[in-house]
């Protein structure tokens, strides 16, 4: 993009600046459509799964229902409770809004459609997830309010716990591919196991797929670990005391971040924008069309264990992050590296 | 010109940040002006070609410590009247602290003036791989040239660890705790019984 800001007639890095805006804008504004999108979807998923019919009212088969909810709770009043730290209450769900979008910068759309190619894409993916947290914290904290402080102290435990298990996770991806970059991940999955596209199909990869899968799930809170916001003993956790657009954020914030859950299993595991087969039909279907078909059949996924499976005590999310991911990813570090040094580089 | 501006930017929050840090009143504003410190720490490294090693510092530091610090300061309960009272009584120990700190930095900055400190002649090996990227150059200065160092200090955080769960693990009798392989074990037909009691006789469990 930045060839062509310069055939306009500007120096190098007015183009670049440009380009990096435009590229910017390009990621945001339609992730943000997603959103819209995927909140009506998961609605429509979760009403079928219950014999519902969900949202269909506003707009053909009720395709405009979170626009209405958008400008619902835009035009409400921003209640801020008189004994919270005003700055921070304020602050925190712009920080879950940012830190879920800054993500996006590394995803690889196409073998040339990446923001930010940068060497260490994977570390800063971790960077920015592990950032997340601070929104449900602070919030928790400046609220002021016993159960918003309940859910700002599960969070955190929460997600340290279950980042440890996805730092090994990722280490046996990287060692597999041999890179950090995320285009180059995707690249190594090219005809992984025969013509198959992807890590997942990989016998010593495929328990890791799982294991991704369902950590990322307590990652984004997302059912079956949405304890933060667990409404049968904490109200609503964390957002107890936000009201109108502050509450919107963490909602485009929260859906964001499982679109980008989502977006990682898609590209870590199931080939990113390469077609599920390496067979030359398949690749007449753009790359950006398969990741996106990618993601929103994990959406699926995660859509389907939220109306299915019933909420996780917190011990036992404990005891199954700490007992149980830690050693078998770990154990499987150790295999993955072995069975590398064995075959690839022959001890 | 770029990269002046964006220094002059992360170094100037850096430093403001760290001055709130210790201005603060409240200890939770502390610990937040402190992430954002290290994480205009991690904008420097960036600007200085170690990416490495600021996203490192931002999992680290941003992603674990200081969310552990959040979680332990945000439960305090701390008095600030009672802060107050001490600050008159540690006010010399502070000083005396401060000018220690202020004339190392003095004597450090006469001694970079002076030129670098001559401990042997320099063979380049210590230097980083050319044109490999980041990570490649630590990992190979790391896991080839330095191993034996890089596993003592495994070992030594390791012992740090056994040491520190040693010191805080109380063995507590009577604790009822669960097992998950026995609960899933159990099966309908010993976790029921039907009986049918005589009347007056309860049911002997």
């Amino acid at each position: 993009m930045t060839q062509f800001f310069q055939s306009l007639g500007m120096t190098y890095d007015w183009a670049w600046f440009t380009a990096t805006i435009a590229g910017i804008l390009l990621i945001a504004l339609p992730l943000m459509l997603a959103v819209a999108m995927i909140i009506y979807a998961d609605r429509k998923i979760w009403a079928a799964m219950a014999l519902r019919r969900g949202p269909n009212v506003v707009g053909p088969w009720g395709l405009l229902q979170s626009f209405a909810d958008g400008l619902k709770v835009f035009l409400q009043e921003t209640i801020i409770p008189s004994a919270a730290n005003k700055g921070l209450f304020l602050i925190a769900p712009i920080i879950t809004f940012t830190v879920a979008l800054l993500a996006w910068a590394v995803i690889p759309f196409n073998s040339g459609a990446v923001l930010a190619d940068i060497n260490v894409g994977l570390l800063y993916v971790l960077a920015i997830s592990s950032l997340g947290v601070y929104g449900v914290v602070i919030a928790g904290w400046s609220s002021n309010s016993k159960y918003p402080f309940f859910s700002a102290m599960r969070a955190s435990a929460q997600m340290i716990s279950y980042e440890v298990s996805i730092g090994f996770i990722l280490i046996c991806v990287v060692l597999w591919a041999g890179s950090f970059n995320l285009r180059e991940i995707v690249e190594a999955q090219r005809s992984h196991v025969g013509i198959i596209n992807g890590f997942v199909a990989n016998p010593l990869l495929f328990p890791m797929w799982v294991m991704f899968l369902i950590s990322g799930m307590a990652e984004t809170a997302r059912a079956p670990f949405d304890l933060t916001e667990a409404e049968s003993e904490l109200v609503a956790g964390y957002q107890t005391e936000y009201s109108s657009m502050s509450f919107a954020l963490y909602w485009l914030g929260e859906y964001a971040n499982v679109l980008l859950m989502c977006a990682l299993n898609a590209v870590l595991f199931w080939g990113g924008y390469l077609p599920p087969l390496d067979w030359a039909p398949l690749y007449l279907v753009p790359g950006w069309l398969w990741l996106f078909a990618k993601i929103f059949f994990f959406f699926f996924i995660f859509s389907w264990v939220k109306a299915t499976v019933p909420r996780y005590r917190y011990d036992q999310l404990m005891r199954l992050g700490w007992k149980v991911f830690l050693p078998v990813s770990l154990g499987f570090v150790v295999l993955v590296s072995g069975y590398l040094m064995l075959t690839r580089y022959g001890v | 010109m770029i990269q002046v501006l964006t220094f002059y930017l992360f170094a100037g929050i850096m430093l403001a940040a760290a001055a709130f840090t210790i201005l603060a009143r409240n200890p939770v504003h502390s610990v937040l002006w402190l992430i954002v410190a290290f994480f205009n720490a991690a904008g420097l490294m960036v600007l200085a070609g170690a990416e490495f090693i600021a996203m490192l510092l931002v999992i680290v530091y941003v992603g674990a410590v200081a969310v552990l610090f959040l979680f332990v300061v945000m439960m305090l309960d701390i008095d600030f009247a009672e802060l107050r009272a001490g600050f008159i009584k540690n006010f010399p120990l502070g000083i005396a602290v401060a000018i220690v700190l202020l004339a190392e930095i003095v004597l450090g900055m006469g001694a970079y003036q002076a030129g670098s400190l001559k401990l042997g002649t320099p063979d380049g090996s210590g230097a980083p791989v050319a044109g490999a990227s980041n990570i490649e150059s630590i990992g190979a200065l790391l896991y080839g040239k330095y191993l034996f160092l890089f596993e003592a200090a495994g070992i030594i955080l390791l012992v740090a660890m056994v040491g520190a769960i040693v010191l805080t693990h109380r063995q507590r009798s009577g604790v009822r705790g669960q097992n998950i392989a026995n609960q899933v074990a159990r099966r309908p037909d010993e976790a029921v019984i039907n009986t049918q009691p005589e009347v007056g006789q309860g049911v002997k469990l």
